[in-house]
């Protein structure tokens, strides 16, 4: 093991390590923007009357939440090349031929599956009377959506899609293991070559910043959205949690999702 | 070959993927036991009046709830094999250690799920009463007494659901377990899928046991919420 402060490590393999960081954000980015546009029509699926959309959302939320991430990933990587003169056929092949692309579509399907959970939770949030109120005044479906469904929906929505960001950005160190070279991958690269351990503690600090940057920058969109809500700020409360009071179950099973 | 044969045949790859899948569970069984009860030893500590303490544990929590599953477990799995084998090279010099994967697969996942299932137990021991210590005290209960017979009992009803949580979490993970060198579900799957050239099925199959394991856990986890719950309508 190499010494823990070794910065001669870092002045070697640095790039490496950036190089690797932005093929992480841009994973992250792509997957979760994605996933976010996805997450809407599935949320809406589920909660529609009509039974076979309903059992369809179903089926697609359980089996992307209900199985590990890195089966679904294998299932994209190694299946598409099972089925290559299909997709060759579709035209499609250029795209899952490649490991970043099969680790963005995996991503993608995945998040949109906990997005749509998150979706439909919040929607679900939004009291009856509310919308109720609002068709008393005429507004059209429209703008009863836009205007007043939306607004409280997103406010609920805002900390659990942080947390998914957040646990996006952890679950992409698998895409390491299908050979992207991501912050994971050239960690796992520089070990294999140097045999140095402290290259993965380099790794889990920059993770850890980007994990807790996106924490603080959240927290701090969600006090601005939120301002009108408050009677006035009060920081001890928020940072302990409010002690005395349970924690409403919502915050429990969004606490961490990992894959 | 059909996709039956290559399942449930004589020469079939489903006894392997079975006995894959034993394994995935032993080693979800193995960890929780650890995992949760460090997590409420870290939550205790967090707690405790102690600054130290709490500094500890805060980063301890904040270091593996804040970077990928997949890291903490190379980490700890390397970072512990190479500890034990510096403590060999001491007390036995020349000697080399290894350390059981699966044994050190479960204590990976235990490090991780003691870092999550924290937090669970700091919002429950938030969630019991103040009243109830001071009750305690007051019949003459020590520290220990109190916490065993009158705080602990309560504790589980609101740490359920989100240890569960953590649970199906735990579940899943353990497929990460596969890229060291357990042979769990997911490694079972990769071998046949290698050997057959049929990635699909063979990955397909392990999603849907994951899927039945995932299923099973959300049902039991429902009856042990209403058991929990039944005094409390």
């Amino acid at each position: 093991m190499g010494g823990w402060l070794d910065l001669s490590m870092i002045e070697a393999n640095g790039w490496r390590l950036l190089a690797g960081l932005e093929i992480t954000v841009e994973v992250v980015a792509i997957s979760c923007s994605i996933g976010f546009v996805l997450s809407y029509p599935i949320a809406l699926m589920r909660m529609a009357r009509n039974p076979v959309p309903r059992t369809l959302s179903l089926c697609y939320v359980t089996f992307f939440r209900g199985t590990p991430l890195l089966c679904q990933l294998y299932l994209v990587y190694y299946g598409a090349g099972e089925i290559r003169p299909f997709l060759t056929s579709l035209g499609l092949w250029w795209f899952f031929r490649q490991a970043f692309y099969c680790c963005v579509f995996a991503f993608s399907l995945n998040t949109a599956a906990y997005q749509a959970e998150i979706v439909r939770g919040a929607l679900l949030s939004v009291s009856r009377g509310q919308i109720e109120a609002a068709q008393a005044l005429g507004l059209s479906r429209y703008r009863v959506a836009r205007h007043v469904v939306f607004p409280q929906a997103l406010l609920v929505a805002l900390r659990p899609l942080g947390n998914e960001l957040i646990s996006i950005i952890k679950a992409s160190a698998l895409a390491a293991i299908v050979t992207l070279l991501d912050l994971m991958g050239q960690t796992r690269l520089i070990f294999a070559r140097t045999f140095d351990f402290s290259i993965y503690l380099y790794a889990a600090l920059i993770y850890l910043a980007m994990t807790a940057l996106i924490a603080r920058v959240w927290n701090l969109v969600e006090r601005r959205l939120t301002r009108h809500l408050r009677k006035r700020a009060d920081p001890v409360s928020r940072a302990v949690g409010a002690p005395g009071t349970a924690p409403s179950p919502t915050e429990l099973s969004t606490a961490s999702q990992a894959r | 070959m059909p996709a039956l044969e290559l399942l449930f045949g004589t020469n079939g790859w489903g006894p392997l993927l079975l006995k894959g899948a034993g394994i995935t569970i032993l080693l979800a069984l193995a960890s929780a036991p650890f995992g949760f009860g460090a997590g409420l030893l870290l939550a205790l500590m967090n707690l405790s009046g102690s600054r130290v303490l709490r500094g500890a544990c805060t980063a301890f929590t904040t270091l593996f709830r804040g970077i990928p599953d997949l890291l903490s477990l190379f980490i700890v799995y390397f970072g512990l094999q190479a500890a034990l084998n510096w403590i060999a090279s001491r007390v036995a010099p020349g000697q080399a250690f290894t350390m059981d994967a699966f044994v050190a697969g479960a204590l990976s996942l235990s490090v991780v799920v003691a870092a999550y299932s924290s937090e669970v137990w700091v919002a429950a021991l938030h969630a019991v009463p103040r009243h109830q210590h001071e009750a305690a005290h007051a019949l003459g209960l020590g520290r220990w007494r109190a916490f065993r017979l009158v705080i602990l009992p309560q504790l589980g009803r609101v740490a359920l659901p989100g240890l569960g949580n953590i649970w199906t979490i735990l579940l899943k993970d353990t497929s990460l377990i596969s890229t060291l060198a357990v042979s769990d579900l997911l490694r079972a799957a990769s071998e046949a899928s290698r050997s057959t050239q049929r990635p699909m099925l063979f990955y397909g199959a392990a999603a849907m046991i994951y899927l039945f394991f995932s299923i099973v856990s959300g049902g039991m986890q429902s009856v042990l919420e209403r058991r929990a719950n039944r005094g409390y309508a």
